[in-house]
């Protein structure tokens, strides 16, 4: 089975701008992939280009096994915009019809409801985008995506006007699809969100892949603290691996223990540190 | 296909511009049903002053239609524009257009649709404030143009062109500069159609040939010039000889190879919106 979503050497130039400069980027069946990068690096541009938004300069994207832009990609997902907006006359029901039209989804009222449940805004149905927060929009907006149960979900910061509990909830739902098995790429400012969800991490800087791997793997260990009776004790080379041989050792030299820590270098060190 | 052009439609008549032609409709209508009247009134006086083949009451009947034929063109040219001003780039930096191209029905076919739906709100106004011209004409003074429905097709058809022209204005132009510039297209068909009607009245023949080179180029005036002349296709004489030079545009009859040629124009300019819009990073 080919990857939900395959991008090969993509190449993006605005005029003279450079968006993207070979981006090579995998998401497989059911995987959340989230992908970083500070503004300008090129995120948007990735996405818009598996959505055939954007023609790519060079390079391909595959969408399950079809290319970028092509009605069988198309069909295969759902894709919020960082910067979208809906007619402000229809309401929330409306919305989603349409788009369960445009999608050829047969779930009716039932999908409906249930996504608007998934997406916390049950009591919404019939309220108009034009009296939504945009908070309530953005919800919307993720509901709107999900229509059609697509196979791959494209999200470019689908949280970025969500309050603390509509992160919750969202983030809730993202673990909701990982069990239905829908691909996501998720585009994010927020470390600590992909951090909590994604099953895979992808830095871009300047156009570029800078750092890539599970949030276990890119978080570097970095080194143990042992608190012992006569102070602190730091080990900066060591790694989880070592504290029994360090408590060990500490022990049979007469050491008192009391505490240790296995310092760990969050995604956020990470992420400053390749990102310039 | 339909889906989107239903989502047009009630797209447009959110906008509160369908109020705001509606009541100018209204307006038009009911001063031209006044104006109408009292020139038929005025008219009735001058029959049969010396000239005796001036019919005064074919006379004011056509030349007060001929404004009727004027105000229908600019008011449907105005809602062909403003329907389809900002259908891609507006739409696309307002970030309503992206939910939409991501889903399977192509560009191809939302751009059509698009179009489809202003295209058949504009022949229905054209069509309905033609007729109600005609029906008002006859009441007011018995008057009623030697061909009934081909000259309101024209018109329509007329409409149809300028709205096409507006589509595939909207692929490269933000709204307003979109609207502008076809706005001013479409005044400067209807100028290359006066300057034709004083080519014809000092006979110069030059100028009466830039204009029909003109046509070519936007062919709505050549339609809007031949529904003019299917008004008054059997008129003849002195009153013939002043319709032509009417005060709105001259009548002229177009040939079939211009009534061909706005058919292939009008695929034409679509087929380059569609091509553009295909192309275009959003
Ligand atoms: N339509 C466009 N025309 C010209 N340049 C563009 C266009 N869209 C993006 N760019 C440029 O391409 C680069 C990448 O932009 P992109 O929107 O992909 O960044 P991003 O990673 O999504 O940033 P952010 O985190 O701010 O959303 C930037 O330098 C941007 O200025
Ligand atoms: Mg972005």
């Amino acid at each position: 089975m080919p990857p939900v979503l395959l991008a090969k050497g993509l190449e993006k130039r605005y005029g003279r701008t450079e968006a993207l400069s070979g981006v090579d980027l995998e998401v497989g069946e059911g995987q959340l992939v989230g992908l970083l990068g500070p503004n300008g690096a090129g995120k948007s541009t990735l996405v818009k280009i598996a959505c055939g938004l954007v023609r790519a300069s060079a390079g391909s994207v595959e969408v399950c096994g079809a290319p970028a832009g092509s009605p069988p990609a198309r069909r295969s997902l759902g894709y919020l915009a960082e910067l979208f907006r809906f007619p402000s006359w229809m309401s929330a029901d409306e919305l989603l019809t349409l788009h369960q039209r445009l999608a050829g989804s047969t779930g009716g009222a039932a999908e409906r409801t249930e996504l608007l449940e998934l997406v916390g805004l049950p009591h919404a149905r019939a309220t108009r985008v034009a009296a939504m927060s945009k908070g309530m929009q953005q919800r919307l907006g993720i509901a709107q995506a999900l229509v059609g149960s697509p196979r791959l979900l494209l999200l470019d910061e689908p949280t970025s006007a969500l309050d603390p509990a509509g992160r919750r909830v969202v983030r809730g739902l993202l673990e909701e699809l990982r069990r239905r098995g829908t691909s996501v790429l998720l585009n994010s400012h927020l470390l600590s969100e992909v951090e909590l969800v994604c099953d895979h991490v992808v830095i871009v800087d300047h156009g570029r892949v800078v750092a890539a791997g599970t949030p276990d793997q890119l978080r570097r260990q970095g080194g143990v603290e042992v608190e012992t009776a006569t102070g602190t004790r730091v080990f900066e080379d060591a790694r989880r691996e070592d504290v029994p041989r360090i408590v060990r050792e500490l022990v049979a030299a007469g050491e008192e223990i009391y505490e240790v820590r296995v310092v760990a270098s969050s995604l956020e060190d990470v992420y400053l540190e390749v990102v310039d | 296909m339909t889906t989107i052009i239903l989502y047009g439609l009630r797209e447009s008549l959110r906008r509160k511009m369908f109020a705001v032609v509606l009541v100018l409709t209204v307006l038009f209508l009911s001063l031209y049903a006044w104006g109408t009247h009292e020139a038929f009134k005025d008219t009735r006086g001058f029959v049969g002053v010396g000239q005796g083949n001036l019919n005064s009451e074919q006379l004011a009947g056509a030349i007060v239609f001929g404004l009727a034929m004027f105000a229908t063109l600019f008011l449907g040219a105005v809602l062909a524009v403003f329907l389809t001003l900002n259908v891609v780039r507006g739409d696309a930096e307002a970030g309503l257009l992206q939910p939409l191209v991501v889903r399977p029905i192509g560009r191809t076919q939302l751009l059509l649709a698009r179009f489809a739906g202003a295209a058949g709100v504009c022949v229905a106004y054209v069509l309905a404030v033609y007729f109600a011209s005609v029906g008002i004409t006859y009441w007011a003074g018995g008057w009623s143009p030697d061909r009934l429905v081909s000259p309101g097709i024209e018109l329509a058809a007329a409409i149809v062109v300028v709205s096409s022209l507006a589509l595939a204005g909207s692929v490269f132009l933000s709204p307003i500069a979109n609207g502008i510039g076809t706005l001013m297209v479409f005044g400067a068909g209807l100028m290359a159609g006066l300057l034709g009607e004083i080519g014809h009245a000092i006979n110069s023949h030059k100028l009466q040939h830039i204009s029909r080179i003109a046509w070519w180029f936007v062919p709505f005036d050549a339609l809007y010039e031949d529904a003019l002349h299917r008004l008054t296709v059997n008129t003849t004489g002195f009153a013939k000889f002043v319709l032509e030079l009417g005060p709105f545009g001259g009548s002229h009859r177009a040939g079939t190879p211009l009534l061909v040629w706005s058919v292939l124009y009008l695929v034409f300019v679509l087929a380059a919106a569609v091509t553009a819009f295909k192309r275009r990073d959003l």
